[in-house]
């Protein structure tokens, strides 16, 4: 079984080739790169004329919400829809119910991935047992079983003692803690970020402050332990400048930042971007769309243009999408009850070439930000097309335009705040193992 | 000029206009409310629903007084605690009122937005009567109505709203108001109780009560919403009424012909000291009486059926 | 366009309607004279001048605004600006004479008559009109009328007063 992907503008930042090359997938691996123009006999042909062909995008933060929650997403929808974004690999936070805090657990989900997953699943295991905040998770049992980090994502480990513990217990296992950084006595049943936007319509606010505090703090215990921080979704300006500085020391804290917090602002939940509004009301804004209730919230266009230049300048080093499907009961409700999060697999790359065409990024980085970037976070030996790679692949075209339709994603939930916005580039293949997975 | 708009969700997105024609409907129908036979036919058959998410008496009351002098039938439905709560979404919930065919649903809620989230859902009006701590739009045109009445004008005046301003809904919709209406606006009170950047909004803000009365026309006391407040973001009661409680000696530094405003319900001796409450200065209840002839006149504009045919 | 009548026509019908007001009443003590809003106000406080210079009376005017009781608001595109409503004395036991310019379908005077009830009880009820163009909907009549104009449906009657309009006169379109 020999496919070649012909024709394509190759770009794979860890083997630094950027040009026309052909690739050929062998028995699901990569056999090797060609000079455009070869002929490769009794081989299947994909003509990527026009496109990008790249390494298939890895996304460090997903919510698969099983076991648990299906009704807003399953393994199968939820690696449906990362395929339909290009992503070859997701890793799945541990805020299933049961809690992802050990092994039986980490292997159902293993399990379910291998049976009705179409993407590689690495899950995150729990920091601490039932993400309760208390006591450590059994690292070492969860890594054995397949988790690639530890992480009481969604909620933070406000208890600086068990964060310095988990630091360092995590650091034998050469696992990266992932830190959802928000002081929850400074947020205090916030709702969006605190600051004008926040006055105006009156809801509570949550200051960046309450980020920037665990981010410093976590920082700081990443030092005394020498252990591996990530910080989640990187919101805030000033976090920015904290992660810059503790990676000038030396410190092994690497980011990750989100399409949403680098596309959008506080104002948002005011009004939305013209076009994009579900239920415009009689101004034409829609103030108070749930899908512009994130945690993180969306900050200000400061914080914003922050993350962008931390993208560019490589302080941020991945593009992750927080992918948190919430069904109507979730969101169709008071904007103080909604959930917080937004789908985000099926947006990422056309609002990263959003970055592209504005030239913020080079599409050289912005693949870097979805490939090898995140594998080395969590230690994947992945996201990158060498001969004897696993062949994980996504051809996309970045100038075709497309309106994004959340009533044909693939995930099970709809809630995102982009509907109706018109953007560009479409994913044509994606391949993982050297099987097609999706094809438009 | 008409009201051409199916909603009345905020005075933010209020014109001038807009507002004067409301605050001129409500002047004649200020005249029914003192014949004794008060009642109009004009709304006959048309059904408003107040539904009240958070008690309020008193706006509730207005409301239906207003409805019930134009012949319109009020039901009131009282709905407590979350959509989460009950398993339902507020969807859900709305399409079960609209299903009993209403023209107008007057909407109180502790969740700001929840008028806009309606609004945009359903065939009926929808009249915000407060929403979290986002807006009240008929309690700002009634205090706008009882300011003209008392000072001739509203343009050029110095209003002072004195108390929680980041839980008011009550603030955030005058300072609108009253900023459209040309009045120049300061807002005192404790710096905990002053949310972020209000300063956009065309406001001084003041925390020191006699500075920040000290030039003012006007004086719109707030109600510490003691049941609201958790961590409270001051210390005591006590300490809070020593500060910021209007009484005759904070008064002594403002305007001799300064007068007083309160939405209600007062906390007597907390906020506002009884004998100025009850004083010469204060339109406490002039402002209730202006209530039914405002929503009397919300509720004739907003009926109209050309709004409903722009949705 | 045709005027029907004009400024001197006018007044000649003013002056009759006034004495035919007067007669109807039978006492002037309790007539109130109660002008339907826009253009039955200034008619009725004509008439009332009249009064006065022939009767050495006053006779009080009152100012109705009749479209909160309009039959038709539901079908209206908005709903219209209120005028006030004012009468400066009680209407029960008194005998009201309802003034205004045209009278067409009764309909505006159904409505002046429901707003009446709501003021009080008058003793009687009375339509003094400038204008009759029939092509009336309801069992309406005037008790006094300046003249009768019968104009079809297609036709617009329209009263011009010098208070309102500038001048006075009576045009058909």
């Amino acid at each position: 079984m020999r496919l070649i992907i012909k024709n394509g503008h190759l770009i794979d930042p860890k083997n630094r080739r950027n040009g026309r090359f052909d690739l050929l997938i062998e028995e699901g691996k990569v056999r090797d790169i060609l000079k455009a123009g070869h002929t490769v006999a009794s081989a299947d042909v994909i003509d990527a004329k026009g496109c990008i062909v790249s390494p298939g995008f890895i996304d460090l933060h997903v919510h698969l919400r099983e076991p648990g929650y299906e009704y807003k997403e399953t393994i199968r929808s939820g690696t449906l829809a990362a395929a339909a974004g290009g992503f070859t690999s997701v890793c799945c936070m541990a805020n299933t119910n049961p809690v992802n805090d050990n092994a039986s657990i980490t292997e159902y989900i293993l399990k379910k991935a291998k049976e009705e997953g179409t993407v590689n699943v690495f899950p995150i295991g729990a920091l601490s047992r039932g993400l309760a905040g208390k006591e450590l998770s059994p690292m070492g049992e969860l890594k054995k079983a397949g988790c690639v980090g530890f992480s009481d994502d969604g909620k933070t480990v406000q208890n600086s003692r068990l964060m310095r513990l988990a630091l360092e217990y995590a650091k034998t296992f050469d696992a990266p803690v992932i830190s959802h950084a928000i002081c929850s006595d400074l947020a205090h049943g916030g709702v969006m970020h605190e600051g004008f936007v926040a006055t105006k319509l009156g809801l509570p606010g949550i200051p960046s402050a309450a980020e920037d505090i665990i981010i410093s703090r976590d920082i700081r215990l990443a030092e005394t332990t020498g252990a591996r921080l990530h910080i989640a979704h990187l919101s805030t300006a000033e976090g920015v400048e904290l992660v810059q500085k503790a990676k000038k020391k030396g410190i092994r804290v690497t980011a990750e930042a989100t399409p949403h917090h680098f596309t959008l602002t506080d104002e948002t939940v005011e009004a939305h971007p013209p076009g994009t509004a579900a239920k415009p009301s009689q101004d034409g804004a829609s103030p108070y769309d749930t899908n512009t209730k994130i945690m993180p919230p969306l900050r200000s266009e400061k914080d914003r243009r922050a993350i962008v230049e931390g993208l560019a300048t490589g302080v941020i080093d991945a593009i992750a999408t927080d992918h948190a499907p919430h069904a109507l009961v979730d969101k169709e409700i008071e904007f103080d009850s909604a959930a917080f999060g937004i789908v985000g697999l099926e947006t990422a790359l056309s609002l990263s070439l959003q970055l592209v065409e504005k030239k913020k990024l080079t599409m050289k980085k912005m693949v870097e930000l979805l490939t090898i970037n995140p594998a080395r976070i969590v230690g994947l030996k992945k996201g990158g097309l060498e001969p004897g790679a696993s062949a994980d692949v996504v051809i996309f075209n970045p100038s075709l335009s497309c309106k994004i339709d959340p009533a044909k994603f693939y995930s099970k939930s709809k809630n995102t705040p982009f509907g109706g916005m018109k953007v560009k580039g479409v994913v044509k293949y994606t391949i993982v193992g050297g099987k097609v997975i999706y094809q438009v | 000029m008409q009201l051409a708009r199916k909603d009345l969700l905020g005075i933010e997105s209020l014109s001038k206009k807009e507002i004067e024609l409301i605050l001129e409907t409500a002047k004649t129908f200020q005249e029914i409310s003192t014949r004794e036979v008060k009642k109009v036919p004009t709304l006959r058959g048309k059904t408003v629903i107040n539904l009240f998410f958070e008690d309020s008496t008193r706006t509730r009351t207005s409301f239906e007084i207003a409805g019930k002098r134009l012949s319109a039938d009020v039901i009131n439905i009282s709905q407590k605690g979350s959509s989460v709560a009950k398993g339902e979404t507020l969807l859900d919930t709305a399409k079960n009122i609209e299903a009993m065919g209403p023209d107008l649903i007057v909407c109180r809620h502790w969740a700001a937005g929840v008028p806009h989230f309606l609004a945009s859902r359903l065939k009926a009006s929808i009249i915000n009567a407060g929403d979290g701590a986002h807006e009240h739009p008929t309690q700002a045109l009634l205090d706008l109505m009882t300011i003209r009445e008392a000072k001739g004008k509203i343009a050029g005046l110095n209003v002072s709203i004195v108390g929680d301003i980041s839980h008011s809904r009550v603030a955030r919709s005058n300072i609108h108001a009253l900023n459209k209406m040309g009045a120049r606006v300061t807002v005192a009170g404790p710096a905990t109780m002053i949310p972020a950047e209000i300063e956009k909004m065309g406001v001084k803000v003041s925390t020191d009560l006699r500075k920040g009365i000290a030039s003012a026309d006007v004086i719109m006391m707030l109600r510490i919403q003691r049941e609201r407040l958790t961590m409270s973001p001051f210390p005591t009661l006590r300490e809070y009424s020593q500060l910021y409680g209007l009484n005759k000696e904070a008064l002594k530094g403002a305007k001799p012909d300064v007068v007083i405003m309160h939405p209600g319900p007062v906390n007597r001796g907390v906020e506002i000291d009884p004998e100025v409450a009850d004083g010469p200065y204060s339109l406490i209840l002039d402002q209730v009486t202006n209530g039914v002839a405002i929503r009397m006149a919300v509720l004739y504009l907003l009926s109209g059926p050309k709004g409903k045919a722009a949705l | 366009m045709k005027t029907i009548l004009d400024s001197t026509d006018m007044q000649m019908a003013i002056d009759k309607m006034a004495k035919e007001i007067v007669e109807e009443a039978g006492s002037l003590d309790s007539l109130v004279l109660v002008g339907i809003r826009t253009r039955g106000v200034p008619l009725a406080q004509r008439i009332a001048g009249r009064i006065r210079e022939s009767k050495k009376k006053e006779v009080p005017v009152g100012t109705l605004d009749i479209n909160l009781y309009r039959d038709d608001l539901s079908r209206l595109d908005y709903h219209p600006i209120i005028g006030k409503t004012e009468i400066p004395c009680p209407v029960d036991e008194k005998t009201v004479f309802l003034v205004d310019d045209v009278l067409y379908t009764g309909r505006t005077i159904r409505c002046a008559m429901d707003a009446l009830f709501d003021l009080g009880r008058p003793d009687s009820i009375k339509l003094a009109v400038l204008v009759d163009r029939e092509g009336r909907e309801l069992p309406i009549q005037g008790d006094v009328v300046g003249i009768h104009h019968p104009a079809g449906r297609g036709e617009n009657v329209k009263v011009n007063l010098a208070e309102t309009d500038e001048k006075d006169e009576v045009i058909v379109e």
